[in-house]
Formats: structure tokens, sequence, C-alpha cells
């Protein structure tokens, strides 16, 4: 059985700023979208992250910028926390020449390479075994850096997950495995798409140690964070996070269904231990920091995304006769 | 649209052909080897290719060279397989990944076709993705319907990807260096009839530039693009036609994607005549991208509709009598040659 992490005590000051900082940019950065797709501004699909800030903002904050991950459809919050500029990103989503795919890729394929980021996926499942595979470049080339994989409860039911799982572990490969268990596979509550209630149960058939933590709390999950990166660099293995977290939009988009897959209760219940008002009301309720210092963080973030709206709005589209760009290398 | 051919694999020279003989499947260990002496990078990956050496023995004695770190038995996990190669490579290795039996292939087909061959494209142009897949197809031993497919077409089908097929051990060796060196995803078809067969192979490292086909041999009456093993059948067949006074040429595209159509299509301009022969079904397969670059651009050189020979709309079958059956031969083509020449 997977271990349960403590509830967090007392973190430094700049380790709550950091996590605070990263969650409100990936908070701002996400509703924002949502508005711009509202608005009828940008193409394609767009799979929200907010109600999940804490994962993204604990692991990465956990993180070198060598260190590589891999991230799912529902990618941004990981792009956000791991460094990948707005401009770039809402470029993307645009489909701009100067977005991170060069217009090629949109919201499913973000990445930046020199922060490790090595993109989301339109696949479930799929970036697992490539974070198996980064982590299997670092410890060939002697580097201490490790992988980490980021994907949900439901694609702990592909064969990838399973296939990596069990070949990180063979193999001794420093990835670490993050499940944000946000209850859902697409629109399928979790009771009936397995019969486990930790998804971290599952970690044990491949010998790999796990542990659950409150995906709500930025600060548990950075804790058991630490520890599974440290384990791995230190050439220990693989390991397990099951951070248990919610999704406050739907699967993809901002408005709901027509036919309801979840109560208004369960949201509100959820909504009511938001990551970002946990970490708030604590870090002043003990001094940590001042609320002004919070309003602050929310103003420059604020300033930086109409920065990077405005940016993607005014950067030139791609032009057709390039089409064939980086079809192939060379 | 031409083409795109790689620029970085023609050798400096034309490689010594006079060597000695070696077997096809030797031909390939020794330019993996070469390939692995050439760049500390390329390491090996796959189920039993390291302490068994392959069950082709196409990676005898690599583990005593280049020891576990570059050798690496992995689980009978080819997703997680093909993904490991696709992070490595990601991350600036050249895997060399080994699918033993290209029927398994479906079981990780998303590495390939949506990983692997999208990458590039997807993440503008941030990551290069030099992956290797070696992988044995082809029918002729009674293995079956899941042991014995040549599923090139379903490769050549997506972009991103190359999709090479040596015929011999010369092209073996050459294409598998060639991949190796490739900046893209190569997927090596070995084929298993053919593992045991020689050829003249030199002994330096040498690459096959990858997108450009190779006339096999010059004829003036009838075109015959053969794929794989069978460049050697459609050799046998000119050779039995040249005695009625018929002289075929036979032309081996090498790699199928990037596929070489300006040196079929200027054959054909000669010849007037063209058959493609290939081991996989006939629906659906090169020939039909063959036949259809053909008619757009040499249509008015056309003597007779173009011929396509190919397996029939089934999975292998087992019992050797149906397998010859299904399997296109020496035979067949100049059965089909010879209706060529019968039109106009």
């Amino acid at each position: 059985m997977a271990e349960r992490a403590s509830t967090a005590a007392k973190e430094s000051a700049r380790v709550i700023r950091d996590l605070h900082a990263r969650m409100v940019r990936i908070r701002l950065f996400e509703t924002e979208a949502g508005k711009l797709m509202e608005a009828g501004k940008l193409p394609g699909f767009l799979h929200l992250y907010v109600g999940q800030e804490a994962v993204a903002a604990g692991v990465m904050a956990a993180l070198r910028d060598d260190d590589q991950i891999t991230s799912t459809h529902r990618g941004h919050g990981h792009a956000v926390a791991k460094g990948v500029g707005f401009r770039e990103m809402y470029a993307e989503l645009y489909g701009r020449v100067t977005g991170a795919c060069l217009g090629r890729g949109g919201s499913m394929h973000i990445n930046d390479v020199t922060l490790g980021m090595l993109g989301a996926n339109g696949i479930v499942g799929a970036g697992i075994p490539i974070a198996v595979g980064a982590a299997f470049a670092a410890r060939y080339k002697g580097e201490d850096s490790v992988a980490v994989t980021f994907f949900g409860d439901g694609a702990t039911n592909i064969g990838s997950f399973h296939e990596a799982a069990n070949m990180a572990a063979v193999l001794g490969l420093p990835v670490v495995f993050v499940c944000e268990n946000n209850g859902y596979a697409e629109f399928t509550p979790q009771s009936r798409h397995m019969l486990l209630t930790d998804v971290a149960d599952r970690a044990a058939a491949y010998g790999m140690p796990s542990v659950i933590v409150d995906g709500m709390d930025a600060v548990a999950v950075h804790r058991a964070a630490v520890d599974a990166v440290e384990r791995a660099r230190a050439g220990k293995g693989p390991m397990f996070i099951e951070a248990k977290t919610y999704r406050y939009y739907d699967h993809q988009g901002v408005k709901g269904l027509r036919h309801p897959y979840r109560s208004d209760e369960e949201v509100a219940e959820w909504k009511a231990r938001d990551p970002i008002d946990l970490i708030e009301t604590r870090a002043v309720a003990d001094g940590t920091v001042t609320r002004a210092e919070l309003d602050d963080v929310w103003q420059r973030t604020r300033d930086d995304i109409a920065d990077a709206i405005a940016y993607a709005e005014a950067s030139p589209l791609p032009d057709p006769a390039d089409l064939l760009l980086n079809v192939y290398s060379g | 649209m031409t083409p795109m051919t790689s620029v970085t694999e023609a050798p400096a020279a034309a490689p010594d052909r006079t060597a000695r003989k070696l077997t096809y499947v030797k031909a390939f260990n020794e330019g993996l080897a070469q390939a692995m002496r050439e760049d500390e990078n390329v390491f090996v990956a796959g189920e039993d290719v390291a302490g068994y050496g392959g069950v082709f023995r196409m990676f005898d004695n690599l583990l005593d060279e280049f020891g576990p770190r570059r050798m690496i038995d992995t689980p009978i996990s080819e997703a997680a397989l093909v993904g490991l190669g696709v992070g490595a490579a990601a991350r600036g290795l050249r895997p060399v990944v080994d699918l033993m039996f290209m029927d398994f292939i479906g079981v990780c087909l998303d590495q390939i076709v949506n990983q692997a061959a999208k990458m590039k494209y997807m993440f503008g142009g941030a990551v290069s993705v030099p992956l290797t897949i070696t992988t044995a197809s082809g029918a002729g031993l009674g293995a079956a319907a899941q042991h014995s497919q040549s599923l090139e077409a379903w490769l050549a089908h997506v972009p991103g990807l190359k999709v090479v097929m040596p015929c011999d051990a010369y092209t073996a060796k050459g294409l598998t260096v060639s991949a190796i060196r490739d900046d893209n995803p190569v997927v090596v078809m070995l084929n298993k009839v053919l593992l045991g067969s020689t050829s003249e192979v030199p002994e330096e490292i040498y690459g096959i530039p990858l997108g450009r086909a190779h006339t096999a041999r010059h004829g003036s009456d009838v075109t015959v693009v053969a794929l794989g093993r069978m460049v050697g059948e459609a050799l046998a067949a000119a050779d039995e036609l040249a005695g009625e006074g018929v002289e075929i040429e036979v032309i081996d595209p090498r790699t199928v994607q990037p596929l070489d159509t300006e040196t079929l299509v200027a054959s054909v301009r000669r010849t007037n005549r063209v058959l493609v022969v290939h081991e996989a079904v006939t629906f659906g397969g090169l020939g039909a991208e063959i036949a259809a670059h053909i008619q757009d651009e040499a249509f008015d050189h056309l003597d007779a509709p173009v011929l396509r020979i190919g397996a029939p709309f089934s999975p292998v079958p087992f019992s050797p009598v149906l397998e010859k059956a299904y399997v296109p031969d020496r035979a067949r083509i100049a059965e089909g040659c010879r209706r060529l020449l019968e039109r106009s």
C-alpha cells in the first residue's frame, strides 16, 4: 500500500512564494485562455488545468531546468510551471508563427526543450514511456537530471503506463511518475474505470514505492516531489506520486455539458479547498507573506498576461508556403 | 512533388564492392557495430538483443564489445521500448530499437506514428528524433499470419517516417548505417528469408543514400520495380527473360519513404512498360502509389497499363503449399513481363 503523506507543516517563505507565484500564473493563464476560447479567438481544443495547480507547482518547484518532464493533453499548467513563456504559449494557442510550436502544434503540443519541457501530448499515456527514454538518456550521458512524467487517473488504464512503469523500475531509471488523480477519465468517474480507490496501489505491481498526497495542497505535493526527485537523482530508481486533485472545468473547453456527469455539490466541495486560497490563507495567517505581497503577484501576472495576449494577437500567422517545414530533419 | 533525399548520407566515394562476401545478417551486424564505434551515442535496446544476441543473431557479439550500457535487454513491452527510443532520441542519443518481428508493430504503433514521426513537426522543429527501428519482415518461413507480414505501406503513409527495405547483404549494411546516421526516425525492414543470403560487402563503414533508387539491372523492354526480397526474384526473372530476347530493367527503390519517383519515372519513359512487385498485399500497397506517380508523370509514355504483382488480399497462410502460392516469385514476375509485352 502507498504511504500517505502527512499534512504539511510550515514551509520556508521562499518556497511558499515560489509555489504561490507558479499557481497564480497557471490560474490566470488558463482562465484567460478560457475567455479567449469563449470569445471565438482560439481555434482547436482547450483542456484547462484550473483546480490542479498545486500539482504542477509543487512538482516543478522541486526540479532543475535540466530535469525533463512529459505532459498530457491538459498540459498548460505543466508548461507554465516549468517556465515556458506566456508569449509563446498564447501565440501558439492563437496559431501564430511566433508560438511555441511555430503554430504547428497548438495547445496539445506546447514544449520548450531548453527548459526540459518535452511536450504536452495528445495521446493519453504516450508521454510516460518518453519520460523513461529521457531518464535513460540522462543516465547514459552520466548526467544527474531526472525525468518526471505527468498523467491522469485515466491514463493508468492504458498499456503504455504499465509497460513504462515496469521498464523504468527494471532498468532502475530516474523517473518520477506523477498521477494527477482528478477523479475523472474525461467524463467517466474513477469508480467506473477502475476498482481501486488509490491509483498509487498500481505502483506496487512494479516494485515501485509510492506516496499519496493532497493534490490541493502545493506544499504537500512539493515535499513528496522533493523526496521522490532526490531519490531518483541518487540513483535509487523510480517512484510514484498520486496527487488527489480536481478539475474545475470540463474535460475540454469551458462550458458544461448538457448531460451532467458530476454534482454541483461535488464541485463546490472541491472548490472550497481551492489550492491557491489554501496557500494564501495559510501563509497570511502564519505571517509568511502579507496580503499586499500576494495581491502584487496577481497584478504582475495579469500584466504579463495582457502583454502576452497583445503579443500573440499582433503576431503574424504562419505562411502556408512553409507548411512542410520540419516534417523531416535535414 | 520530388522526393526528399537525405543530403547527409552519401559516402565521399563509391564504396569498393569487390570485397569479401558476407551474409545479410552478418552485414547488418557489422554495419551496426561500426556505427556504434563511430558514434558513442548509438545504443541498442530490445527483447533478447544483448544476452542472447537477437533471435535472428542480428546482434551477435555486440554485448561482448559494447557491454550492457549500450546493449540493453528490455521486457516484452514494445510501446515502452519505442517510447524509450523516442525520449532518448529527443535528448540527443541515437537509439536503435529492435522489434524482432514486424508484425509486432501493432502494439507500439502510437509511439512510432504519433510520437516519433510527428514530434519534430509538432514541436516547431525544436527537436529531432534520430531513432532507428529494426525489424524482421516477410513471408516464406512458415511463420504464418502474425510473423510474416510486410507492412511498409502502413509506415510509408506517415509523414515524418523513413522506411528502408534492404534486398541483399550490401544494402543491409549500408542502409542500416544510413538509418542510424539519419536525424529522422527510420524503420529498417530486414527480410527474414534473406538473412542467410550472401553478397559482396565492403569491410569499411559506408552509408547508402536514403531516398535514392538503385538500378539493379539495365534493360530496355520492361521496367520492374521490386521491393526488398522481390529484387532478387526480379533479377532471376530478368535472367530467364534474357534467354527469350527480352531485356528487363530492375529498379530497387531501397527506400520506400522517401520514394525516388524520379528514377522510376525516367526508366518508364525509356521502357514504356512497368511492373511493380512486392510481398505485401496488392491492395493499398506501394504498387498503387508507384502506379499513380507513373501515370501522373509518364502517362503518354505507357504502352500498357501499369501492372502490379503482390500478395492476394489474405493473411499470410501457414501451410507451405499455400504460402508458396501467396508470395510473388520469379515465375509470376516473368509471366507479368510477358503479358506487358503482348500488349501494344
